[in-house]
């Protein structure tokens, strides 16, 4: 048992890594969620990134292209469950667990002939003069692009809910889609291109999986990272940066529990590893008992026929 | 009336054309595999596959194999073997310490097919058990470690708190320990054989609490990964040589040589010889491959651990030779005495200067 021998420093630097792929794939399904529809494949999708960004880094040997694929493969598999919802208006819970199943079928079949196979290095981003910093150069600056993309995602994400007349008209649809109707909006239009960017999104996630976090493919490789997204849109009561402190919260748990084992804590190994789940969960838990609610009309099938 | 007469014969057909089918089979012995990762794993799953190509190889077309990969041990285990005896198998290799008991089930229902159940400990009439002395290459392997670390810190990934993974570790602190007394070990459990994103978690912690050796106890080229992305962290193929991360981390490596039992156990069936066996084969036997120690590793710390391997494959030195004590500073072993092979395959005790307890 030696705290000491674990770094701070470098404990916060890979909790930014360890979250990135539930933050990016909970950015997407959050603005889903506030168009009023509740997609759950988010797993598959994130699934499919991860092979569709895998193959094609490994076909091209460029890293950006991998991710770009990963973002379209999540965006079209993603069509599939708008094409279910929004034109056939079948149910979303039901849809979306099809997603889930699919999107594990459908990479595992892709990804036969790339199990053990080396992908091409993402290269760290060393931010000059930021990252000599001491203390928060290596936590901060220290790190390979897409965390920046995932936390810019964010951002851009979180204002333009918040200020531009875009967001306003997409939680407009999220809230009361038959008002939004009224006033003239295309509900179905606006639905299916959220759901597009939940899917390009997940997919982004599961890329960030198979071509930096580990780096390598294997079938079910997310292991369940998009229905910990799903738990975080939730529990963060729909709020952006509520989804940012919590997947961190997450990452940061996730790590400190391998950290604690490797220093010879004497918890018992089995809770260590549930952890993660249970502080995650409470934490968010405690913080969203003000009950700022669903989108109204999450979840709800909408027909210009009423 | 029509309709019941003509579906009575369609299944008579069928019945028949299938007994056909079976007929033509028997001819040829059929293997079947039980894998518990894909066979592009790169280490322990890749390792038992080549195996059955071998088996293909040597009898060509007398032979026939089959393998079902990533089998989750358990339930899943069952389902897979029962479906194997149904198609005919004469043999059927399970190559997982967790097919344990779902082999002894299997076989239990199906007299007839043999069975051969890798690193367990049960056997049946019509079950052997195989498995090779992995711990003689982990004493090679503990003596580079001691001898290469700089920061006195080796990680180890364990799979799962299992006698074959715990002797591994032992025998891999006793040979670090004799070579570098300052040496200590960090352990973690994976908790899993196959999950690359596990395994390679594990690694970059092992390496942020200080460990610039890391050992690993799980099938994937994950930790390798891992070690090459920090840099000056060394490691070693596990199962497999991985020798495509031999210009990077890798120094070493155990390699798992299945090939010539297999053959051998094959022929058995064909000739009508084959008995229940126990076997356990090491370094001398060739069943355990010391891959090639690259450049990076010191010439003296190469010529001392090919000393080691050889005097282990001579039968000269075992690696539990007394005097040694249990992690609670009871004797184990008094000096010159050796384990016996009853208490090595049930191995549930760290030695003493592990720290921290094997979760139970």
């Amino acid at each position: 048992m030696d705290l000491s021998s674990i770094n701070p420093i470098l404990l916060l630097a890979s909790l930014m890594v360890a979250a990135t792929p539930i933050l990016l794939a909970a950015i997407g399904e959050l603005v889903v969620e506030r168009a009023g529809v509740l997609n759950l494949g988010v797993e598959g999708m994130m699934i499919t990134g991860a092979i569709c960004g895998f193959a094609i880094a490994v076909e091209t040997g460029s890293p950006v292209l991998g991710f770009i694929a990963a973002a379209v493969g999540g965006a079209v598999l993603s069509l599939l469950f708008a094409l279910l919802t929004q034109f056939a208006l079948a149910n979303q819970v039901a849809s979306g667990l099809a997603l889930t199943l699919f999107g594990l079928g459908l990479s595992a079949l892709l990804g036969q002939g790339y199990v053990g196979v080396k992908p091409p290095s993402t290269p760290q981003l060393d931010i000059p003069l930021l990252s000599d910093i001491p203390v928060l150069g290596p936590i901060l600056f220290n790190h390979d692009p897409m965390v920046y993309v995932a936390l810019g995602i964010l951002a851009a994400t979180w204002a333009v809910l918040k200020y531009s007349r875009m967001g306003l008209v997409l939680r407009a649809v999220g809230e009361n889609h038959e008002a939004a109707h009224a006033l003239g909006y295309k509900v179905v239009r606006i639905r299916v291109l959220a759901i597009m960017f939940g899917g390009a999104c997940a997919g982004l996630g599961g890329a960030y999986v198979s071509l930096i976090r580990v780096p390598q493919w294997t079938e079910g490789m997310t292991a369940g990272a998009g229905w910990i997204a799903l738990a975080l849109v939730v529990f963060a009561s729909w709020k952006p940066w509520r989804v940012l402190m919590g997947a961190y919260l997450f990452g940061g748990v996730t790590v400190l529990q391998l950290n604690l084992q490797a220093a010879g804590i004497a918890i018992p190994v089995e809770y260590l590893s549930m952890s993660p789940y249970i502080i995650t969960i409470v934490v968010l838990v405690i913080m969203s008992t003000h009950r700022s609610g669903a989108p109204a009309s999450l979840g709800k099938n909408f027909h210009a026929s009423g | 009336m029509k309709i019941t007469k003509i579906l009575t014969t369609a299944a008579l057909a069928l019945g028949m054309a299938t007994a056909v089918i079976a007929g033509s089979h028997s001819e040829k012995t059929k293997v079947g595999f039980v894998y518990v990762g894909p066979v592009g794993d790169g280490g322990w799953t890749f390792e038992h596959n080549n195996g059955r190509l071998a088996v293909e190889a040597e009898f060509g077309d007398k032979v026939e194999t089959v393998f079902v990969e990533s089998v989750p041990e358990g339930a899943d285990a069952e389902r897979v073997m029962t479906q194997m005896a149904l198609n005919g198998a004469d043999l059927i290799f399970t190559t997982s310490f967790g097919y344990m008991d779902p082999t002894i089930n299997v076989a239990a229902k199906f007299p007839n097919v043999r069975f051969e159940h890798a690193t367990g400990y049960k056997t049946a009439d019509n079950v052997s058990v195989y498995s090779a002395r992995f711990y003689e290459g982990r004493a090679v392997q503990g003596t580079i470690a001691g001898r290469m670390t700089e920061s006195n810190i080796i990680g180890y990934i364990g799979s799962f708190p299992i006698p074959e993974v715990i002797r591994g570790i032992n025998s891999a602190y006793i040979h670090a320990k004799k070579v570098n007394p300052d040496v200590t070990f960090k352990i973690v459990w994976a908790y899993t054989w196959f999950d690359p994103a596990k395994e390679a978690d594990a690694a970059k912690v092992l390496i942020e609490q200080g460990a610039d050796v890391i050992l690993q106890h799980t099938d994937s080229t994950a930790p390798l990964a891992a070690a090459a992305a920090a840099g000056n962290v060394i490691g070693f193929g596990q199962a497999s040589d991985m020798a495509e991360f031999a210009d990077g981390p890798r120094v070493s490596s155990i390699i798992d040589n299945w090939a010539p039992y297999y053959i051998e156990r094959t022929r058995a069936v064909m000739d009508g010889t084959w008995t229940s066996v126990n076997t356990w084969d090491g370094i001398a036997q060739g069943m355990v491959g010391i891959g090639e120690i690259t450049d990076r590793v010191p010439a003296d710390v190469k010529a001392e651990a090919t000393a080691l391997k050889d005097s282990i494959a001579s039968g000269d030195y075992h690696p539990f030779t007394g005097p040694l004590k249990k992690q609670d500073g009871s004797d184990w072993l008094a000096a010159g005495e050796t384990a016996d092979d009853g208490t090595l395959a049930g191995m549930n005790f760290y030695v003493e200067g592990i720290e921290g307890d094997i979760p139970g």
